[in-house]
């Protein structure tokens, strides 16, 4: 039963971790355009100002 | 259905004169540091390339800071410093690489479906996580119970569920509770409304049970409950938003600009909804007229297909009335505006089709049938539960609650909110495969009914496109030769022979001109050579005599000196398996028939090729509204399939409608499923698609009242414990996704 002690945070740490990475990766847009990456693979990268950000404002 | 005119990037709102509004004005944003930001539809994008192509070209041009092409939306946001560049300059850049573009309003399509979509994805994900944790520790419990787990471990365990499962609830279940109080506030009954009390009466119950130390926590069933009711959801309004996506995109890229030429000589381009009578118009040549009004200079014709269903392009010179939505192919011309926006015939046309479509929404899908009737059943049984429970057997108030409870939790209708949005996924998809659009969410319920179908002739039954039909009857060499002299032309006629002279060697012709509404006039070795009218190119009236002759179409004529003249004689030909699609239709038992507003020995004749008894011709398009409406009135349920603009109307008025991707923009937003290619079988496979998905909606449905029934008396006899929800619900889910990938298995085509 001792085991329970950290088992139980354990596996509600990385069933959190897996949340806040699909909360991530919403906020972050990937979910937005499912297509577009696969193409954009193809391309060679194009001249961006630095630090321009990745996803549609 | 929405409305067409909703769907129009949103009119210009800022109140102020059309000629100080220049057109891209109203849907520019502005950010701060000067910086301006528009949102555009691209038509064309297919390809990496094309990503490439728009993008770099507008990174290239000064002022312009950020562009970037969504792919899966077909849409294009750019940023650029207002003092550099303009909004039509940008606008412009991309359409002369060959992508036409339409400004539209980005805040209206987040605030309705991205915003909606996202919350739905975070309550997924939140119910998703609560409810594999709380499972995992319900699993626990329930061995536990076999294994001989103290009674303080239990409640430890359940108090760790509550921590999870009370927040997420709250969180994730807000899609419900909000939907169930706007139903109850105007005084119905909806689905969401016993799932809501299921779901909150069951944490509260179970939250009152850990307080208490008992051994009857519904956590893992109500988190559970909403993550599956959660994907069902999500699935459903994926397909709405692909579906508004679609009609939004259509109809974002009719004409909505308009080259206005000032009275000083200048163009400038404006939005069609400020044209006023009596401005003049630039159109060039493959642009679809925006207006109705009198060409007032140029020579050019006019493919009146949309409006008229006719297949062939009228000429036009100065004079000539035309309409907007017709398209200009040879020439640019000027035209004086008659009547813009609301006064315009395709304007009447949208009219009629939006008193239609308020007919069609009087439809109510099986699942809101089932609603109706399901929920209040589902509520006197588990009052009557907990009355039977606390007055008649006589039980304490909290067990005869928690019996209630377990009535509402095991009767949630967690299949039956699955059953419908499944099959519609996995039909829709398998339809997409297939190159069928399904436009409208509840389009394949209603084509799962149809008993009977009107085809439209021109662009439906046919390909819409001119073929030689003579070809058998003339020397290879003069077909060369007037293909040789065709390519330097776009008219749809030059077009058609260049086809008909596929594999020949093409001689080389010098110095091709064009006359603008007559023909095509060359040189070959010293020869002058005449390629269009007859009466351009000289000819009497029926000179030749012999094999062909008899053929009738449009024919145009070419002449060499010292030779006989010869004719091409050209007609629409039927797509290539109408004659079998409409068999097959036959087969499903519909009754076909034909309505076309083209003449009547051309609809007769197709009528006999492929046995069609009953048609019509020369329908006008309220016409085709009131045959369809008679058709409806005798007890029939029609599918309308046709492109036309004419059609538009009676596509709006048929139970269940279809379009070819070559259709008119509006044809297409009134349809409820677009078939792309140029075969007419998707419309029978697609009805097969969709009665086999009405099956299985209703094979869905009778498990879960199956299950229902068994699981039902167990809990008003207060024997249903959390583990027997818990596995009946998953189960019951599980069939019902199962059974819906059935589909998958269905063979396309007959036979």
């Amino acid at each position: 039963m001792g085991a329970l002690i950290f088992l139980i945070p354990a596996a509600l740490f990385l069933g959190l971790l897996g949340l806040a990475a699909f909360v991530w990766a919403l906020k972050k847009g990937q979910f937005e355009d499912l297509d577009g990456a696969a193409m954009r693979i193809l391309l060679d990268d194009p001249k961006r100002d630095p630090g321009e950000d990745e996803t549609d404002p | 259905m929405t409305a067409p005119d909703d769907l129009v990037p949103a009119a210009p709102a800022i109140d102020t004169p059309p000629d100080q509004e220049p057109y891209p004005v109203p849907f520019v944003i502005e950010l701060p540091g000067g910086l301006r930001r528009l949102h555009l539809m691209v038509e064309n994008i297919h390809c990496a390339a094309c990503i490439r192509r728009i993008e770099t070209a507008l990174l290239a041009m000064s002022g312009v800071t950020h562009a970037r092409v969504n792919m899966s939306t077909r849409r294009l946001v750019c940023e650029w410093r207002d003092t550099e560049t303009s909004a039509s300059a940008i606008i412009e850049r991309v359409e002369a690489l060959g992508f036409p573009a339409a400004p539209f309003d980005s805040g209206r399509t987040e605030q309705t479906g991205a915003g909606e979509e996202r919350r739905l994805l975070m309550a997924l994900a939140v119910a998703g996580f609560a409810a594999g944790n709380v499972m995992l520790l319900s699993v626990s419990v329930w061995a536990g119970h076999a294994g001989g787990m103290g009674d303080a471990t239990r409640t430890l365990f359940h108090w760790i569920s509550a921590l999870i499962a009370l927040p997420a609830v709250a969180y994730a279940g807000q899609p419900f509770f909000r939907s169930a109080a706007s139903a109850l506030r105007s005084g119905a009954l909806n689905m969401d409304v016993p799932i809501s009390l299921a779901v909150l009466l069951a944490a509260a119950m179970s939250l009152y049970q850990t307080i208490e130390g008992g051994e009857h926590a519904y956590f893992d069933a109500s988190v559970t409950l909403l993550f599956f009711l959660l994907v069902g959801r999500y699935l459903d309004h994926r397909a709405r938003a692909k579906a508004r996506s679609a009609a939004e995109q259509l109809l974002g890229l009719a004409a909505v600009t308009a080259q206005v030429i000032d009275a000083d000589g200048r163009q400038r381009p404006v939005a069609v909804s400020t044209l006023r009578p009596g401005m003049i118009v630039a159109v060039a040549a493959g642009e679809r007229i925006p207006v109705d009004g009198d060409v007032i200079e140029g020579i050019s014709d006019v493919d009146t297909s949309l409006v008229t269903g006719e297949s062939l392009p009228c000429p036009v010179t100065a004079g000539t009335k035309v309409f907007a939505g017709t398209l200009n192919l040879s020439q640019p011309v000027q035209v004086s505006v008659r009547a813009a926006g609301e006064g315009t015939l395709l304007a009447e046309i949208v009219r009629l089709m939006e008193a239609a479509e308020q007919g069609r929404a009087r439809y109510v899908r099986i699942a809101d049938r089932i609603a109706r009737l399901y929920a209040p059943t589902v509520h006197i049984l588990a009052a009557s539960t907990f009355l039977g429970w606390w007055l008649v057997v006589g039980a304490a108030w909290d067990q005869s609650l928690m019996a209630a409870v377990a009535v509402l939790i095991i009767t949630c209708p967690c299949a039956i909110g699955l059953a419908v949005p499944v099959v519609q996924v996995v039909a829709s998809g398998r339809l997409m495969q297939h190159g069928v659009l399904l436009k409208s969410p509840d389009g394949l319920e209603r084509l799962a009914q149809v008993d009977t179908v009107v085809l439209d002739k021109t662009g439906t039954l046919t390909t819409g496109r001119l073929s030689l039909v003579n070809e058998n009857h003339m020397d290879s060499g003069d077909l060369a030769l007037a293909a040789a002299i065709a390519t330097r032309s776009t008219h749809p006629v030059s077009k058609a022979l260049v086809e008909a002279a596929g594999g020949l060697a093409l001689p080389s012709p010098e110095s091709v001109s064009e006359v603008p509404g007559q023909g095509l006039c060359a040189v070959l070795n010293g020869e002058d050579i005449r390629l269009g009218r007859r009466q351009w190119c000289g000819v009497a009236d029926r000179p030749e005599s012999g094999s062909g002759t008899e053929l009738t179409g449009t024919e145009i004529w070419m002449t060499r000196p010292g030779r006989p003249a010869r004719r091409f004689v050209f007609a629409d030909t039927l797509r290539p398996d109408a004659l079998a699609a409409i068999e097959d239709l036959r087969g499903l038992g519909l009754r076909p028939i034909l309505l076309s507003g083209d003449r009547a020995d051309v609809v007769a004749d197709v009528a006999r090729q492929l046995g069609i008894s009953d048609f019509q011709a020369e329908v006008l398009p309220d016409e085709k509204v009131a045959r369809l409406q008679a058709l409806a009135d005798e007890g029939r349920r029609v599918l309308m399939v046709g492109d036309g603009l004419n059609d538009a109307p009676a596509l709006a008025t048929g139970f269940a409608s279809m379009s070819p991707a070559a259709a008119a923009d509006v044809s297409k937003t009134a349809a409820d499923m677009i078939f792309q290619g140029q075969n007419l079988a998707p419309v029978p496979a697609s009805i097969r698609t969709a009665r086999f998905a009405d099956r299985l909606v209703r094979q869905n449905f009778a498990m879960a009242f199956l299950y229902n029934s068994i699981a039902v008396p167990l809990a008003v006899a207060g024997l249903a414990t959390p583990l027997i929800a818990a596995v009946a619900m998953s189960s019951s889910s599980l069939i019902v996704t199962l059974n819906a990938l059935r589909l998958r298995l269905l063979a396309w085509k007959a036979g």
